[in-house]
């Protein structure tokens, strides 16, 4: 029983860990350009797929670094010839733009690759299980959590410390004067942009160890992380952080009395986030709102 | 928002030049005349109806307040299951079923409206959005009550009086076409009304007409909540058109399509909405039973519109029209 409740709450984790990267994304994109990204879920399945085709000519290790660089720069062309030119409009543009370019990648995706689920297979050193009682626990599962752990940590500090994080943050709260002080606005929204999609394509490389790869595994992700967004509060990566951690291990531990309130209770918490603090958990008021 | 162009409050939002209205109307009433000559079937034309009114309904949020929602499936997917529901378990009226299934919808809408009128802008969206997805997942998983993945089955609609709307499909689209009628003379008076005068005050400059007095959350919720009734009527013939409720009425895709037809059609005018889903049905209809990759083309249709028809069809032609 015991192995059981931990079976499932280590799960929870891991899938959490996956909501956490897609919101961490969507929530850069959104903070700094006001565009809800659609087709987020999407570039996640397009990086499981890189490595797909990358891993057997590189190799693994490789593979995971480069296939998210890969779909960065799909997202980074995008984003200076398609995206860029909805910024200044009204947000059902962008949201729109969004959308359809999430059906078209969908649609390459299963026309190059098959709809049927693809492998994607992990070197043998992480594939083995480090425990007999507790067999869920697989190299492979604590390497993904140490990956995102990295990830997450080298993301806040890149934001906090670097120059460039620093201009994001700024651009934030107020773009005008970010613009005004003489940053190029343009290059620092694109180069935003494949940041929080590079994250996208880290995801599906893990992911795609973890679930396999098929078009639509992105889709999933996708409400999960509006919801992390919503309940951590609009403009906070923080709070994003905080929100993807905490519905992804509410979903685990329902998942052990209640199997299939597991998504129930993502939109409860977001129920009760809005009814008593609005903004979210560490949003703040008048950001976006 | 840009600043207050007193033109667009006291222009006439509601009505295009009389010929055209007449125009719109003649073709509606003569449809199950000549489809079958054009190579399609009054089915289509009634499901061009049931997304016209839903688009239209979106559009008097979207297009005349300014207030952008992505979770309008909710409403008309509410509207579909109410009216299905109605039929299955609780008594073999068509009336009757229209009438739970809108009042599911406003309901609905309501008290959502009510929880989410403060925020604005792309928030606001993106709560419409996990709004639908909520409904979306009830339906999905009460499996005993609404069928499930599967979608609610096993209800028909029922003849009213002497109109015999369950086997004959001509007759069907006639009643379509009457309600349809109804609803959208009633967005046209409400649209006329002060009420009406008074969301376009809103979506030109939000801040002014808080300034005026007006009470711009008040109008926002009523807005909404008006949106959503014409949703919720296009979702229960939706159920009536189909004999089936399907979660996917649901879900955030059919929120994009609603918005997509109103944005194509041309949201700043009062038929356009009716135009874009006319075309995108048809479109949809097309191209799904050509292709393997529909789904690039309907993304590909979202991105054309987006980058090239912002103002929609009308107002790409109107722009014409003016230079």
């Amino acid at each position: 029983m015991l192995t059981l409740v931990l079976f499932n709450v280590f799960n929870g984790i891991i899938i959490g860990l996956f909501y956490v990267l897609m919101a961490l994304g969507v929530a850069l994109i959104l903070n700094l350009s006001n565009v809800i990204n659609f087709a987020h879920g999407n570039f996640l399945a397009l990086g499981g797929y890189f490595a797909f085709v990358l891993g057997p000519i590189i190799g693994y290790w490789p593979a995971l670094l480069v296939a998210p660089f890969g779909v960065a720069l799909i997202g980074l062309i995008l984003e200076r010839t398609i995206i860029r030119r909805v910024y200044s409009r009204d947000p059902v543009y962008s949201l729109l733009l969004t959308f359809g370019l999430a059906f078209i990648i969908q649609d390459v995706c299963r026309s190059i690759w098959g709809s049927n689920g693809l492998p994607l297979s992990v070197p043998a050193v992480l594939g083995q299980p480090l425990s007999n009682q507790f067999f869920f626990l697989t190299g492979y599962r604590l390497f993904l959590i140490a990956v995102v752990i990295v990830a997450v940590a080298a993301l806040f500090l890149f934001l906090r410390f670097s120059r460039m994080g620093t201009r994001i943050r700024a651009g934030t709260l107020d773009m005008e004067t970010v613009a005004a002080l003489g940053i190029n606005v343009r290059w620092l929204r694109s180069f935003n942009f494949a940041l929080g999609i590079f994250l996208a394509g880290l995801a599906g490389v893990l992911a795609g160890g973890q679930i396999g790869l098929n078009p639509n595994m992105g889709d999933d992700l996708l409400m999960p992380s509006f919801i992390a967004i919503i309940v951590g509060g609009v403009g906070s990566l923080t709070g994003t952080l905080i929100g993807g951690v905490l519905i992804g291990v509410a979903a685990a531990v329902t998942t052990v009395f209640f199997p299939s309130g597991n998504e129930v209770v993502m939109y409860v918490i977001m129920t009760l986030v809005l009814l008593i603090r609005p903004r979210g958990l560490l949003g703040e008021e008048g950001m976006l709102v | 928002m840009s600043t207050t162009t007193l033109g667009a409050v006291f222009a006439r939002p509601a009505r295009g030049s009389w010929w055209s209205t007449a125009l719109i109307w003649l073709v509606l009433l003569t449809v199950p005349l000549w489809i079958g000559a054009a190579g399609g079937y009054t089915a289509l034309a009634s499901r061009v109806l049931i997304f016209g009114l839903a688009a239209m309904g979106l559009n008097f949020l979207l297009g005349f307040t300014g207030v952008m929602s992505f979770g309008h499936a909710a409403y008309f997917g509410l509207g579909c299951y109410g009216a299905g529901l109605t039929l299955r378990y609780l008594a073999n009226s068509t009336p009757l079923a229209v009438l739970i299934g809108i009042l599911t919808g406003t309901i609905g809408g309501a008290l959502f409206g009510a929880l989410i009128v403060r925020r604005r802008g792309v928030y606001f969206a993106m709560l419409t959005i996990a709004f639908g997805e909520i409904c979306y997942y009830i339906a999905y998983s009460w499996n005993s009550f609404t069928g499930g993945y599967d979608g609610l089955r096993g209800f028909q609609r029922q003849p009213i009086g002497p109109f015999d709307i369950q086997d004959n499909g001509t007759t069907f689209y006639y009643f379509v076409l009457v309600v349809f009628a109804l609803a959208v003379g009633l967005m046209a008076l409400l649209l006329r009304s002060p009420f009406g005068r008074t969301l376009i005050a809103v979506r030109e400059n939000h801040r002014r007409a808080l300034f005026l007095g007006i009470p711009v959350e008040l109008h926002i919720w009523l807005s909404f909540t008006v949106s959503c009734f014409f949703a919720a009527i296009a979702g229960s013939l939706y159920a009536l058109l189909n004999n089936f409720a399907d979660p996917s009425s649901l879900n955030y895709v059919m929120s994009g399509d609603i918005v997509i037809m109103a944005v194509m059609g041309g949201m700043r005018s009062f038929w356009g909405p009716l135009i874009g889903a006319a075309m995108f049905v048809v479109l949809q209809d097309t191209i799904s039973s050509m292709t393997v990759n529909w789904m690039s083309w309907i993304g590909l249709i979202f991105v054309v519109v987006v980058l090239f028809f912002p103002r929609g069809i009308l107002g790409f032609i109107r722009r014409r029209a003016a230079a």
